[in-house]
């Protein structure tokens, strides 16, 4: 009984997936991520395919999009836009920068400079931008795929923990397959493919599908999961500081979206796992007994040390 | 599709064999290490080519698996078990007993491994394994070899788990951790089987005649150099825990056979049959009271101080006071005790009194002449008794473990020429003298002495402590003890036998007093965990069980209670095991309750879920591993997070659900 929404939903899927080969997973990550009104900050080494998933994505969706590469160099005002005087019209007029736009690509964000990081976030954060004292919405919906290439690079200003807090997801694309990358190979220029993709949904399609992620029931015993997995998470000394309440609330929103792309009217745990590593592994912090250890291994004791309520 | 289900038999191929299920190499493997750990404590008492062929084919065996080769044909296994088995009977001449028993075991073991391929043979396997671990009590029960066993049989469990469960992954050492777990669960029924199983007197059935050689102690017979052998083991012959404090050396002589009969170098038994009440004397003084546990020993003999009042059961005591029980002690035994130290026995029967004068008609003439001389200056017998006693203190008699051989006048050759002896030429050479005086004598072997020890305060008597020594009847005080010894060497009785040798003599470790302290307070700890062991578990027979039961307040126990009493327990502690399970698992929510129904029927089969593996995600992966019960586990999986996780929990899907799981089959 899958209504057309959720066939839009896994076209959408499907077409995204015929340019990123081998990476549905991520796609269904990213996706998801979209649905649950979040954004979502892919780090991966240049040439893995940030740029391609990110319009691909706009194009399947139909949404207006806007790419900014950010440089040491950008300024805020390169991002929100300005007021420009006009001679002819003797006044001043507002140029808005291309941060209006539903689907914005913020190319390697870590080149930029704090402050230009802190003005795109601040936007993504309250979903308007003031400028000169005035106030002005953004576009609807609005959705920041930002990247950023591993911090260990030179030249880079690595975000901030409260500003990566504001991402819903943070996802790594990796390598493709063996397969996947004959295919790719083998294949036609990725640019045309994308040209040829058609739309699979409008975006006021997809602002319905958002609607119906909140109605996706959540039962009590996956409350007392997600609750479990927040307190393992604040009482082990394996991390520094645990998971804050909004990482929670963006945990259960994405687990939300998560089941919805799998036609589900209910949460599993499954759907908390399978956005688990996404959702908060930029958000914990190893503690002193592992330091050693990396980002996905830290989740992975997380999602293993806590039992299922019975 | 159900291609296949476990209540099928599987199909038989054309060739008409069973299709063999193949052994896992890990399953393989911890069952040649428990099976190669079985077999090694046999090491000792097998023929080294045995023990040569065993371990070769063992590794032979592990060589295979390893690089996964081809077993050897059929007709060579049977080619090697037909050597095995000859060569058994060639080196055993036979292929019955105990030690030919085993070796025919450990040899047969070895030709199943070469042609064990699949699951079946790996359960022989772990059954032969069980039999060689067992084999290993009918040589020794000490506590180490106990514990090292046991370990053997969970090592044992563990392959056998391995077999049954070869599909589940297990990780490495995870097998031991699951049959360690189940030992510790099996404790209870094993104490409830150690005190209740109905014990029988004597052995339950006849064990091999040789199963009981080679154990060491007092012989029926006394010559020159039987007792200063003996001198030479420490083994342990009993130990003795008093009620009061424990006697002054001069009292503890415990006695064993008397030997009556003399024919010039040999003395032999010849006492009359045992009777089954104690016999009477008239005690004087104070008893003691005391428990001996004894230590294995194929002979009938128990021992007691000097005199016994009363008789532990099953036994009776000879008209010279020896007691006697009516089957031998092959397995530790503990019975309680009564002696009188001080006593006075009754008169002398004609028939005994001739006994105790008989001699040979000839032979040891220089002895008989300086009896004749006595009589001559017509001695009392008190007063011979006296001038032979004199004659070993006065003249240069030595006390040696190692004394010259003598030939057959050993008497005269003793007293006259050589002068060195253990207890026994002593005691054989007085009671000559008394007997060629007039005096009725016999000679006591037994033990003299013990040493204490102060951890678990009691007495321990060694093989070395085996001494000799005489009684002579007197007018007015019948039968008193004689020890010549004490004339020679007044510290063998005061202090032990290190104390009466010189240190040249070759004694064993334990009895040196010299070693270190150090050393020796190990060896007193050690001991006394030994006598714990004996005592609580291995003297656990049949009377003791009864002591025990009816110490508990049950009053008489006969058999059929104990297999009442056994039967109730045993149900009475699976009961409160299986409620605890059921709590465990009881839940109020049938959902719930279905759902861990169908893990652990799935558990059981070696796949469990994890604890944070959801419902879909655990259906995937045991329909991953068993594809055959895939649409059953899915549907299940699907139906269970429906009910948990949805909004609404509908009871047409609950009995789905507790349908599907009633009717699951894995």
């Amino acid at each position: 009984m899958a209504s057309p929404i959720e066939d839009r939903l896994d076209l959408a899927i499907r077409q995204v997936g015929s340019v990123i080969l081998g990476k549905e997973r991520a796609i269904r990550l990213a996706l998801s991520c979209l649905l649950a009104r979040g954004h979502l900050l892919i780090e991966d080494l240049p040439g893995m395919g940030k740029t391609t998933l990110a319009h691909a994505l706009a194009h399947s969706l139909g949404l207006h999009y806007q790419r900014i590469q950010f440089t040491s160099d950008l300024l805020p005002a390169d991002i929100l836009g300005a007021a420009v005087y006009e001679r002819q019209r003797e006044t001043f007029v507002f140029h808005p920068g291309p941060i209006f736009a539903q689907l914005i690509l913020a190319d390697e964000i870590n080149r930029a400079t704090p402050k230009t990081q802190s003005a795109l976030l601040e936007a993504m954060e309250e979903g308007q931008v003031t400028i000169e004292g005035e106030t002005r919405p953004l576009p609807e919906p609005f959705f920041v795929i930002a990247t950023q290439n591993p911090a260990y690079q030179i030249g880079t200003f690595p975000l901030p923990e409260s500003q990566l807090d504001r991402f819903l997801m943070r996802i790594e694309l990796g390598y493709p397959d063996a397969q996947a990358e004959r295919a790719l190979l083998e294949g036609e220029d990725r640019r045309e493919v994308l040209a040829r993709l058609p739309v699979a949904m409008t975006p006021a399609q997809l602002q319905e599908a958002q609607a119906r992620v909140n109605g996706v029931h959540v039962a009590p015993p996956l409350l007392d999961y997600v609750q479990a997995l927040l307190g393992f998470s604040r009482q082990s000394n394996r991390f520094r500081g645990g998971l804050s309440p909004r990482a929670g609330l963006g945990l259960l929103r994405a687990a939300r979206a998560w089941a919805l792309l799998h036609r589900r009217a209910h949460v599993l745990p499954e759907d908390v796992q399978a956005v688990l590593t996404a959702v908060v592994s930029h958000r914990l912090h190893p503690g002193e007994d592992s330091l050693e250890q990396s980002s996905a291994e830290l989740v992975h004791q997380l999602l293993t040390a806590v039992a299922l309520p019975a | 599709m159900k291609y296949w289900s476990r209540k099928q038999k599987p199909k038989r191929d054309q060739s008409g064999a069973p299709p063999v299920e193949p052994l896992t190499l890990p399953a393989l493997l911890w069952l040649q290490a428990a099976l190669a750990l079985a077999v090694a404590p046999h090491v000792w008492e097998l023929p080294v080519w045995l023990t040569a062929v065993f371990y070769g084919i063992a590794a032979w065996r592990g060589f295979i698996a390893l690089r996964a080769r081809q077993l050897p044909p059929r007709g060579l296994v049977l080619i090697v078990a037909v050597l095995a088995g000859g060569a058994v009977f060639v080196d055993f001449r036979t292929l019955f007993g105990r030690d030919a028993g085993v070796a025919l075991l450990v040899a047969m073991t070895a030709c199943k491994l070469l042609e064990t391929r699949g699951l079946r043979d790996g359960v022989v396997l772990v059954f032969l394994g069980y039999l060689l671990v067992m084999s290993n009590l009918l040589y020794s029960q000490e506590i180490l070899l106990v514990a090292y066993l046991l370990a053997v049989v969970l090592l044992m469990l563990a392959a056998q788990v391995l077999i049954h469960r070869q599909h589940a992954g297990f990780k490495a050492l995870a097998p031991l951790r699951l049959t360690g777990k189940m030992a510790l669960q099996a404790i209870p029924v094993m104490l409830i089987l150690f005190v209740l199983f109905p014990r029988i007197p004597g052995p339950l059935w006849g064990l091999p005649r040789d199963a009981y050689k080679g154990r060491t102690g007092l012989s029926e017979e006394m010559t020159p150099g039987t007792v200063s052998e003996l001198s030479k083991s420490d083994d342990v012959a009993f130990r003795a825990r008093f009620t009061g404090s424990i006697p002054p050396p001069d009292q503890l002589y415990w006695r064993g056979p008397v030997l009556w009969n003399f024919d010039g170098r040999r003395w032999s038994s010849g006492d009359k049959a045992p009777r089954t009440t104690p016999v009477p004397f008239t005690p004087e003084g104070e008893a003691l009271e005391y428990t001996v546990i004894l230590e294995p020993s194929n002979r009938i003999w128990l021992f007691a101080l000097d005199l016994p009042a009363i008789l532990p059961a099953r036994s009776g005591m000879t008209p010279s006071f020896q007691l006697l029980r009516q089957e031998p002690v092959n397995e530790v035994y503990r019975y309680e005790m009564r002696s009188y130290p001080r006593y006075r026995t009754g008169d002398l029967e004609a028939a005994e009194r001739n006994r105790g004068l008989w001699l040979p008609r000839s032979g040891n003439p220089r002895a008989r002449e300086l009896v004749a001389e006595w009589r001559a200056r017509n001695l009392q017998p008190d007063a011979v008794v006296r001038a032979a006693l004199a004659l070993f203190r006065e003249q240069a008699f030595y006390y040696t473990l190692n004394p010259p051989l003598l030939g057959s006048n050993s008497v005269d050759e003793f007293l006259f020429r050589t002068r060195q002896g253990f207890c026994e030429h002593y005691a054989s050479a007085f009671v000559f003298l008394m007997r060629s005086a007039g005096v009725p004598a016999r000679v006591v072997t037994g033990y003299q002495g013990g040493e204490r020890n102060t951890f678990g305060d009691y007495l321990i008597v060694r093989q070395s402590d085996a001494h000799a020594w005489a009684e002579v009847w007197l007018e007015e005080r019948g039968w008193v003890r004689v020890d010549p010894t004490a004339a020679v060497a007044p510290n063998r009785i005061q202090q032990g036998l290190y104390a009466a040798v010189a240190d040249t003599e070759d004694l064993p470790f334990l009895i040196r007093r010299g070693d270190s302290r150090w050393l020796r307070q190990l060896a007193m700890g050690w001991d006394s965990l030994n006598n714990s062991w004996n005592e609580w578990i291995l003297a656990y027979g049949p009377d003791r069980q009864k002591e025990f039961l009816s110490g508990l307040g049950f009053g008489p126990v006969d058999w059929a209670d104990m297999t009442v009493a056994m039967t109730v327990a045993l149900g009475g502690f699976s009961l409160v095991v299986a409620g605890l399970r059921w709590r465990d698992q009881g839940s109020r929510d049938p959902v719930t309750r279905a759902w861990r129904r169908f893990c652990a029927r799935l558990a059981r089969r070696g796949l469990t879920r994890g604890a944070h593996e959801g419902p879909l995600a655990f259906a995937e992966r045991v329909a991953g591993s068993r594809p055959e019960l895939a649409e059953s586990v899915r549907e299940i999986g699907r139906l269970y997070a429906v009910l948990r996780y949805g909004p609404v929990v509908s009871p047409t899907e609950v009995r789905m659900l507790q349908r599907l799981v009633r009717e699951f089959r894995a």
